[in-house]
Parts: structure tokens; C-alpha cells; sequence
């Protein structure tokens, strides 16, 4: 490795880190908390038995996650940057990327966080039920901490993409690790060298989760005999 | 005490239960059998509300419910505190530790301090000879334990009806003893018991009251002595069946 190499790297890699503890990891944290609580409202109401005029709420929450899994997240970026500003509504491109990756992440995830409510059988639901608890009960402490554990692994799916997926944001003029790599090689003409320096930084993150996953994983699988 | 009065279930073509009138006396087991798909089931959980009849009446001590009309949350839940149900299938939580299985309902539904709810739940425990299995997981035990563990969860609500569904159905005849003696000291104990089971020899043994289901109709109801010493003809051809079915 010649020594200007090392120089690029050395100068380089600072600035990236920063972007990415600036931008793709609060960015990531902040809309994959805010999509999670969004996932787990519209997995409720989907799954819920509103009837009458209130069927209509589902009918809602079913047509947001069938236009947010339908689209292409850059498209959905530029609609609320670059398209909502001729409605009036004016978004900074931070808070335009925490709605987007909301949006979007929380659509996928209650899906998710359906599917695996559903796999819970119909039998704790109902020797809960005859224990005299309230079916808001039942979905708390019985069958969503239950679900956690069918949920974990698509859910950590949608994390660590979520992670990559903040790259997009640098389409709408935040300056995230993406964006940072991209205007040090346009600098340097050294395009390998500063793109593998990105996705290096991108891999250690995604590893990091991967980790956290499987401790995750073995901690909320504990009641379940080990089974191969 | 616990009444139906002319309830009707029906599923689509099937008619589950056929204007069903009975009571439950306190203090006493009701034994419920009959063929497979007689509606046994669906009368267990017509009476906890799990299912719902098209029609009739229900009483339940001072409370009557009306099938055809809509009925209030809150008297579904109060029916459901004072009933416990054990499962064919134990339906045990499998997150939460034998004990916290045991204390859950009685913490968070009747809102008991944790130490009052862990100290009845052990003592619980010990009577099914699971003292020391309070800290396992209920996957860490047979299925015979699991369903012990299942009537101590219903008792802990200190139900004022105890419904059981084949509770030993699912048990190989080693573990189904130890279930079986436990319902008999319950029985004995003069508790408020209604069970659904395939096993003669136990239902002649534990009824104070047995009711013969048939299509979704009650075709007896009353003296087990009577039930089994003279049968119908009809109630001896099922006899002989279940007798047929446990020798072969
Ligand atoms: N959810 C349901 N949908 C449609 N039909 C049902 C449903 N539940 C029960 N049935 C029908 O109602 C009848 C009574 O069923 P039930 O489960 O009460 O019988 P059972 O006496 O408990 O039978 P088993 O001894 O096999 O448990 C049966 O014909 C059954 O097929
Ligand atoms: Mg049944």
C-alpha cells in the first residue's frame, strides 16, 4: 500500500465515521423506533374487529402499507422533499428522511409484526381469555411478547436494510456517509478506494446488529427447548 | 348456579347444541359425555362465552344473559373470573415460568400484590405435586405436569366453576393417572366442577350429575347410577362402544 494510500484512508475514514454517527445512525435509530411503534399500531388495527363505520380505519392503515411496500423508497423520498413543497408542505431534509424511513420501515415491519401475531396459537388467546383478562391484556402480555420471538428475525431484516437504505437519503442533500465517501473521491480520483471505505464502515454496522440479533435471539427463544 | 335454558348453536347446516336445558349445581361435578362431535366442547364453551349460541338463556347466580342480544363486556368478564378452564391441550404460557403462569391472571386481573398472588400459586403448586418445578419453563415438563400445572393456574383465580375439556385426552395412561387424581381430590374437595371426558371408568367414579349429548341434544340428565346400571338402549350401544374402543 503506498503511503498516499494510507494518507487517503487515514484523512478519510474520520469524516466517514462522522457522517455516519451524524447522519445514517441517528437517522436509522430514530425512524426505525418511530416505524416500529407506527408497525405495531397498524399490525393492531388491521388485526383488529372494528366494525360498522370503523371498518374504515382499516381500510386506511390496509391502503398505507399497500402504497409505502408498493412504491420505490426513492420515489417516496422525493415525493415528501421535492413534491409535497407544491401542496405547501415544506419539509427539512432531515425531517423528510425520518417520515420517509418511518413510513416505509413501518410498513414493512407490520406485516411482520402481523404475521407473527398470528402464529400465536388460537389456544393462548383463549386460556387467557377464560383467566377473566381483557383482550388488550391478552395482546400484551401474552401474545406480542410471544410474537417478539417469531418477529425477531424479519424484523432485524428490515433493520439492516434499513441501515443501507439511509444512503437514499443522500438524494435529497444530507451529507450521510454515502454522500461524504462520494465528494472525497470525486477529491481524490481514488472512486475504489473511498466506495470499499464506505461499505467497509457499512459492513462493520450491519455486523454489529447481526450480533446484537443473535444475542437478541437467544435471549427471547430461552423458554423454547433447544430443537435442531 | 350455573343454567342454560333452551340454547341453540348452530354452524351453518349443524345444529352444535339443540335447545340445551340444564343446570349445574353448585358444589357437585356435572360429567358431560357423548360421541365425538355431540357438542360437548361447544357446551363447555358456550358456558365461559368462549363460544358464543344464537339464542337462550344463560344464569349465572343473580346475572342472566340473554344469547339473542348483545352482551356487555363487563359481563363476560366477570363471568370469565369466576369460571377456570383447563384445555385438552393445557394452552400453558410457554414465556412465562410455571409460578409467573400460575400468577399472572390473579396479579393483573385481580389485581393481587405479587407476593399474595407467588405465595397462593406455590401452595398451588405443591398440592399438584409441583413444588419444585415453580422456575421452569413449562416446555421443561411432561405433558401430564403441564396440565397440573394448567388447574392450578385456573384455581389460582379461585374460580367459583371449574370446566374441564378431556383434560387427560392428550395424556399417555402413566401421566393421565396423576391429572385424574388430581380431579378427584378437587371432586371430593366439593368443588364446583364440570367435566368433559371419554373415560368411563373416571366419569362413573367422579359424577354426582352426568349428562349423555348426542347431536347437540341432551339425551340424559341426571343419576350416574341410573346412567350406567340401566342405560337406554341408545346410552348402552354407547357404553359398549367406549368399552369396545378401550379394549381394542
Ligand atoms: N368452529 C366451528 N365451525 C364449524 N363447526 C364447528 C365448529 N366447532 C364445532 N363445530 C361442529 O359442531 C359440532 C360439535 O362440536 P364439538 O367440538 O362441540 O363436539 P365434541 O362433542 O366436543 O367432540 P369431541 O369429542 O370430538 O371433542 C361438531 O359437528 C363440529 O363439527
Ligand atoms: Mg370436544
Amino acid at each position: 500500500m503506498s503511503s498516499s494510500t494510507w494518507e487517503i484512508i487515514t484523512s478519510s475514514l474520520p469524516q466517514i465515521l462522522t457522517a455516519a454517527a451524524k447522519y445514517t445512525i441517528p437517522l436509522t435509530l430514530i425512524s426505525f423506533v418511530l416505524g416500529l411503534l407506527l408497525a405495531l399500531l397498524t399490525a393492531m388495527v388491521r388485526l383488529s374487529l372494528l366494525r360498522g363505520p370503523f371498518q374504515i380505519v382499516r381500510g386506511i392503515f390496509w391502503g398505507y402499507v399497500w402504497i409505502f411496500r408498493s412504491t420505490p423508497l426513492l420515489v417516496q423520498l422525493f415525493i415528501v422533499f421535492f413534491g409535497l413543497p407544491n401542496l405547501g408542505v415544506q419539509f427539512s431534509p432531515w425531517t423528510a428522511a425520518i417520515i420517509t424511513f418511518t413510513l416505509n420501515v413501518g410498513a414493512y415491519s407490520s406485516e411482520t409484526i402481523r404475521a407473527a401475531i398470528l402464529s400465536i396459537p388460537n389456544g393462548q388467546w383463549e386460556a387467557a381469555l377464560t383467566l377473566g383478562m381483557t383482550r388488550r391484556q391478552v395482546l400484551f402480555r401474552i401474545i406480542l411478547p410471544q410474537a417478539v420471538r417469531v418477529s425477531l428475525p424479519p424484523l432485524s431484516n428490515s433493520f439492516i436494510g434499513l441501515v443501507k437504505d439511509t444512503s437514499l437519503a443522500s438524494s435529497i442533500t444530507i451529507v450521510e456517509m454515502f454522500t461524504v465517501g462520494q465528494q472525497i473521491s470525486a477529491k481524490t480520483y481514488e472512486p475504489l478506494l473511498l466506495y470499499s471505505l464506505v461499505a467497509l464502515v457499512y459492513l462493520v454496522i450491519c455486523t454489529v446488529l447481526t450480533v446484537l440479533q443473535g444475542y437478541l435471539e437467544k435471549w427471547t427463544s430461552r423458554y423454547v427447548p433447544t430443537q435442531h | 348456579m350455573l343454567k342454560l335454558e333452551h340454547v341453540n348453536k348452530i354452524y351453518g347446516e349443524r345444529h352444535a347444541l339443540n335447545d340445551v336445558n340444564i343446570a349445574f349445581p353448585e358444589h357437585k361435578t356435572t360429567v358431560i359425555v357423548g360421541p365425538s362431535g355431540s357438542g360437548k366442547s361447544t357446551l363447555l364453551r358456550s358456558l365461559n362465552l368462549l363460544e358464543r349460541p344464537e339464542n337462550g338463556l344463560y344464569h349465572f347466580d343473580d346475572l342472566t344473559l340473554d344469547f339473542s342480544k348483545s352482551i356487555p363486556e363487563k359481563n363476560i368478564l366477570s363471568i370469565r373470573r369466576q369460571t377456570g378452564m383447563v384445555f385438552q391441550s393445557f394452552n400453558l404460557f410457554p414465556h412465562l415460568s410455571v409460578l409467573k403462569n400460575v400468577t399472572e391472571a390473579p396479579i393483573h386481573v385481580l389485581k393481587q400484590s405479587t407476593a399474595a398472588a407467588t405465595s397462593t400459586a406455590k401452595d398451588l403448586l405443591a398440592q399438584v405435586g409441583l413444588a419444585d418445578k415453580a422456575d421452569q419453563f413449562p416446555t421443561a415438563l411432561s405433558g401430564g405436569q403441564q396440565q397440573r400445572v394448567a388447574i392450578a393456574r385456573a384455581l389460582a383465580m379461585k374460580p367459583k366453576y371449574l370446566f374441564f375439556d378431556e383434560p387427560t385426552s392428550a395424556l399417555d395412561p402413566e401421566l393421565e393417572a396423576g391429572v385424574l387424581r388430581v380431579l378427584l381430590k378437587l371432586a371430593q374437595e366439593h368443588n364446583s366442577m364440570i367435566v368433559v371426558t371419554h373415560n368411563m371408568e373416571f366419569a362413573r367414579g367422579v359424577a354426582d350429575q352426568i349428562i349423555f349429548l348426542e347431536e347437540g341434544e341432551i339425551l340424559y340428565s341426571g343419576d350416574p347410577k341410573t346412567f350406567f346400571t340401566e342405560p337406554t338402549e341408545r346410552i348402552h350401544e354407547f357404553l359398549s362402544a367406549m368399552n369396545f374402543m378401550v379394549k381394542a
